[in-house]
């Protein structure tokens, strides 16, 4: 990117470099009637410009919000460059957002034009027009179904880009000056708006800026050596940050060619055939990859199933080691080169893999077994820590620097800082310059000094990678002053597959303890295995041979806890397996699959105070709601069971000083 | 580019009559097997551009009134007009060729072809090269065969069934099985098109989205449907005239509403006191 003029400060400003440097290579594909129609940098700049120029048309001012609602899709994707090419600011909405959550964030939003997907998305809108007074407009991508819509207020994708056209032929400097304006844009205006998720409240605007944007974008290109030769599928929701930054700016940065998958249903697919270089997805993606493997290849044959896991134990040994360049035995290497041609390669062929060079997840804990099988297979996937507020890089890791317990050193020009209470704390170039119109919660999130607060607790290893153990509310402390997370005992017992939800309990007591969900699937299928007649989940998880299988478990996560300094103190000295599965129904779950930990608390009070109390067992009655709304009752005598405690392997730490 | 006229290109071959004009007539059909009278006396029309449903208890003949329609059965007795066209004897793949297409009650596709090859099938009534060519695969017959898939296309977009594009049907869910029928039925460009019982077995889901696409046919492609269907819920909502059979006679005939209050009607769902 050797240039003589500064690089570019607003995304716009990539459109025009990108169409003149890398013209007649791919910006964008879409899958479309089962063909890939692709687009080069200099057809989505004429693409992006009559859209833009239609929109100005339509009356779009300066400053102006436009709310995007859709799936990933091209014309989407266009329009959010056209509306920051003439000033405007794109707001992403989430696709799945019911009419009310929609309602609110336009409204509170005050958006002038809304370019959405399809008749789903417009019925929505118009469900609720009359309260969005500032709305000027709908623009459509597809017209199926919509042919008989009153067409006041609603407009077709192309035919606003038709007026963009007829705009320009008759002014011929039209063009010209739409380039010149964005040439001319500042860095300082705002590039776009982000509403959080909303799992904690309501959802706030994020404004991110331009040249802020830009930065956090051109930090991470480079850390990962991303160029116009790289390609992604964009799959992710396009109104996370994750989408919009490791697809569009990271895209328009870097040059590189987007690819939009052709149904939701149809990105393995996709995914397959494209094979793109970079690549995101949250551990339960890999994980569902690899269940498919694992059950593709129970079905295989011998033969196959023999070279299969002969193969997969040479890359667990060595594929690390060979990916990150460190030394190998040169038999290693030649079985590794076998495995290759035989398994690895056609398995990283058929999940559309082959090609990565880079491959990013984030989002929740993943599994060490789970992180370290891609990355035998010689896939270079690394996690990130991110937020919204931070334009998402906080944290990721360099490649041969790679972990599955932690998230990386902080990213390029990013500082962060843990609390005095053990919170981390950022600053970052793609930092954000507040919440839209709620200067009150900005000032909230964060510090005097400027930092963002993150909400997460974690603490730095020694060799500098950071590592998030839970929400920074939910870290408390046992009796004796040690740590307690919550959440990182759960996450590490959910590891086991025997185990599917797990409560874990502590803060102010003398010693941590876990209430525990079987997963019925993989215990009945053990059970079916060993001859063990059962009639209902309460008592599977009563059974004592289940009791034992699940204590060695959480023996197993004690000597795991036992080795890490700060946690070592909250090993589960006592547990049992509750006689019901949690359930969003009683509202022991969030609809998310989350588990409530104060409300599960307070409804299993007794059984707590048992566990504390040292009784070997305790009678619980509890009311359950039936999928049908019906209400009954279930109780159960449940045993409390005492485990084994490790010696930590370093002197124990004081919480996070 | 990417902009599609809606699927205009699909709509039913053009047959010059105009919407709500006679498309077919049935007169005085009457239709035994030995001694078994599975259709008496039966007449009524189709419309173009409606949605038509026969209705009627277990054995009140529907589906023998299908078939007689398409053709797999010959009526003993009365006459059927089609585009003004009268016909008795006639093949089922002569009826194709007139312009019917249908679908079964029991889904019938070749269970180990793929989605696109199923629907490729439809398209063989409408492919001009002859066998040796088709063979061959190219110059003409390849350029045919382009034509032919971007129409197959058009239908697994409408029908939403990007997904299912490679999979053998056989290994599909019933509700997509039955969709993928629909796929073969239009790839035909039919005028009128005959759906036995298209939501039989399906959950409710499965029901709301074949009915969206029933109507979509309908309404975007001006394909004229007559159906037969149990659901009566279904059929209420979806179709613009209704005729009732019960033991192979006609009992009512008129719209959903007038039906639903006909006596007649309640007493053959119903039955009565003998």
């Amino acid at each position: 990117m050797a240039q003589a003029h500064p690089l570019p400060d607003t995304f716009p400003k990539y459109l025009l470099r990108n169409a003149e440097m890398f013209g007649t290579r791919p910006a964008m594909r879409h899958k479309d009637r089962g063909i890939w129609q692709s687009w080069t940098w200099a057809e989505q700049r004429d693409q992006i410009r009559d859209f833009a120029l239609g929109l100005t048309r339509l009356g779009l001012q300066k400053g102006d919000k436009v709310a995007i609602v859709g799936a990933n899709r091209p014309r989407l994707y266009w329009a959010v460059c056209a509306v920051q090419s003439v000033g405007g600011i794109p707001l992403p909405v989430y696709a799945d957002a019911v009419a009310d959550e929609l309602s609110y964030v336009l409204t509170h939003a005050g958006v002038r034009f809304a370019v959405v997907q399809d008749q789903e998305q417009v019925d929505k809108l118009q469900s609720f027009i009359e309260r969005l007074t500032s709305l000027a407009a709908i623009i459509y991508d597809e017209p199926r179904g919509l042919r008989d819509y009153d067409k006041h207020m609603l407009h077709d994708f192309s035919d606003v880009q038709d007026m963009g056209r007829r705009a320009q032929s008759a002014d011929a400097q039209l063009a010209s000056r739409w380039e010149s304006d964005i040439r001319n844009a500042s860095g300082e205006d705002i590039s776009i708006m982000l509403y959080t998720s909303g799992t904690t409240g309501r959802s706030k605007g994020v404004m991110l800026k331009a040249k802020n944007a830009v930065k956090a974008a051109q930090d991470t290109v480079a850390f990962d050596k991303l160029s116009e030769t790289d390609s992604v599928l964009a799959y992710l929701p396009l109104a996370w940050v994750g989408d919009h930054y490791l697809n569009y700016a990271q895209g328009y940065v870097a040059g590189f060619c987007v690819a939009c998958p052709e149904s939701a249903q149809t990105v393995a697919q996709d995914l397959r055939e494209l094979a793109p270089t970079f690549y995101f997805a949250p551990p339960r993606v890999f994980e569902g990859l690899l269940t498919s493997i694992t059950i593709r290849m129970d079905d295989a044959s011998a033969l196959k199933q023999r070279i299969y896991r002969h193969f997969i134990d040479v890359a667990r040994k060595h594929g690390e080691a060979i990916l990150e360049g460190r030394k190998v035995p040169a038999t290693a290497r030649m079985s590794y080169a076998l495995g290759e041609v035989l398994v690895y390669g056609p398995l990283k062929n058929v999940l559309g893999l082959s090609n990565i060079r880079v491959a990013y997840t984030a989002g929740e804990a993943i599994g060490a077994d789970l992180f370290s099988f891609f990355r035998a297979l010689g896939v270079n996937l690394k996690q990130l820590y991110g937020q919204t507020e931070a334009f998402l890089y906080v944290t990721c890791q360099k490649d041969g620097q790679v972990r599955s317990d932690t998230v990386g050193p902080p990213a390029p020009n990013v500082d962060i800082r843990i609390s005095q209470d053990g919170e981390v704390q950022f600053r970052s170039p793609g930092m954000f310059s507040g919440y839209y119109l709620e200067d009150d919660k900005t000032a909230d999130a964060m510090t005097p000094d400027g930092y963002v607060k993150t909400g997460d607790a974690g603490f730095f290893e020694k060799d500098g990678q950071l590592k998030i153990i839970d929400r920074a509310k939910d870290v408390g402390k046992l009796s004796n002053g040690a740590l307690f997370a919550p959440k990182y005992i759960e996450n590490m017992l959910k590891f086991f597959p025997n185990i599917k939800e797990a409560v874990a309990f502590g803060n102010g007591n003398d010693f941590a303890s876990a209430f525990i969900n079987i997963d019925l699937q993989a215990v009945g299928n053990w059970a079916e295995r060993n001859n063990i007649a059962y009639a209902s989940y309460q008592e599977l998880a009563g059974h004592p041979l289940v009791y034992k299988m699940i204590a060695a478990n959480v023996e197993d996560t004690n000597r795991r806890l036992a080795a890490e300094p700060m946690m070592a103190a909250a090993q589960i000295k006592r547990f049992l397996i509750l006689h019901k599965e949690l359930d969003a129904d009683d509202g022991e779950l969030t609809r998310t699959q989350k588990v409530r930990r104060a409300f599960v608390a307070e409804r299993y009070a007794p059984l707590i105070e048992a566990v504390y109390d040292g009784s070997a067992e305790k009678f619980v009655d509890t009311e359950v709601t039936y999928e049908d709304g019906r209400k009954g009752r279930i109780s159960a005598t449940v045993k409390i069971v005492d485990t084994a405690v490790f010696d930590p392997a370093e002197p124990m730490q004081e919480a996070a000083e | 580019m990417n902009a599609h006229p809606d699927h205009e290109s699909l709509v039913a071959s053009d047959d010059g009559i105009a919407k709500g004009d006679l498309l077919m007539d049935v007169r005085n059909v009457s239709l035994s097997f030995g001694g078994v009278k599975a259709i008496t006396d039966i007449s009524f029309d189709v419309r173009k551009g409606e949605i038509r449903a026969i209705i009627g208890p277990n054995g009140a003949g529907k589906t023998s009134m299908l078939n007689v329609i398409n053709g797999f059965y010959t009526p003993q007795v009365g006459t059927i007009t089609f585009r003004g066209k009268e016909r008795r004897a006639m093949k089922p793949h002569d009826a194709v060729r007139q312009g019917i297409a249908r679908t079964f009650q029991n889904v019938a596709l070749f269970k180990g072809m793929s989605t696109l090859d199923n629907i490729m099938a439809g398209r063989s009534v409408r492919m001009n090269r002859n066998i040796a060519w088709q063979m061959l695969w190219r110059g003409p017959a390849l350029n045919e065969e382009i034509e032919h898939r971007e129409k197959v296309e058009e239908i697994i977009d409408f029908l939403e069934i990007e997904h299912i594009r490679r999979t053998p049907v056989g290994k599909l869910p019933y509700g997509l099985q039955k969709r993928v029928e629909l796929g073969r039925a239009l790839a035909m460009e039919p005028s009128l098109l005959l759906l036995d019982e298209p939501m039989a077995g399906m959950n409710l889901e499965e029901k709301e989205d074949m009915s969206r696409f029933i109507l979509d046919v309908n309404q975007q492609r001006g394909t004229t449907i007559a159906l037969i269907e149990h659901d009566m819920g279904v059929v209420m909502d979806l179709s613009d005239r209704v005729v009732v059979l019960d033991y192979g006679k006609k009992i009512a005939d008129g719209p959903p509403e007038e039906v639903k209050n006909s006596q007649a009607v309640i007493d053959a769902y119903l039955g009565v006191p003998h």
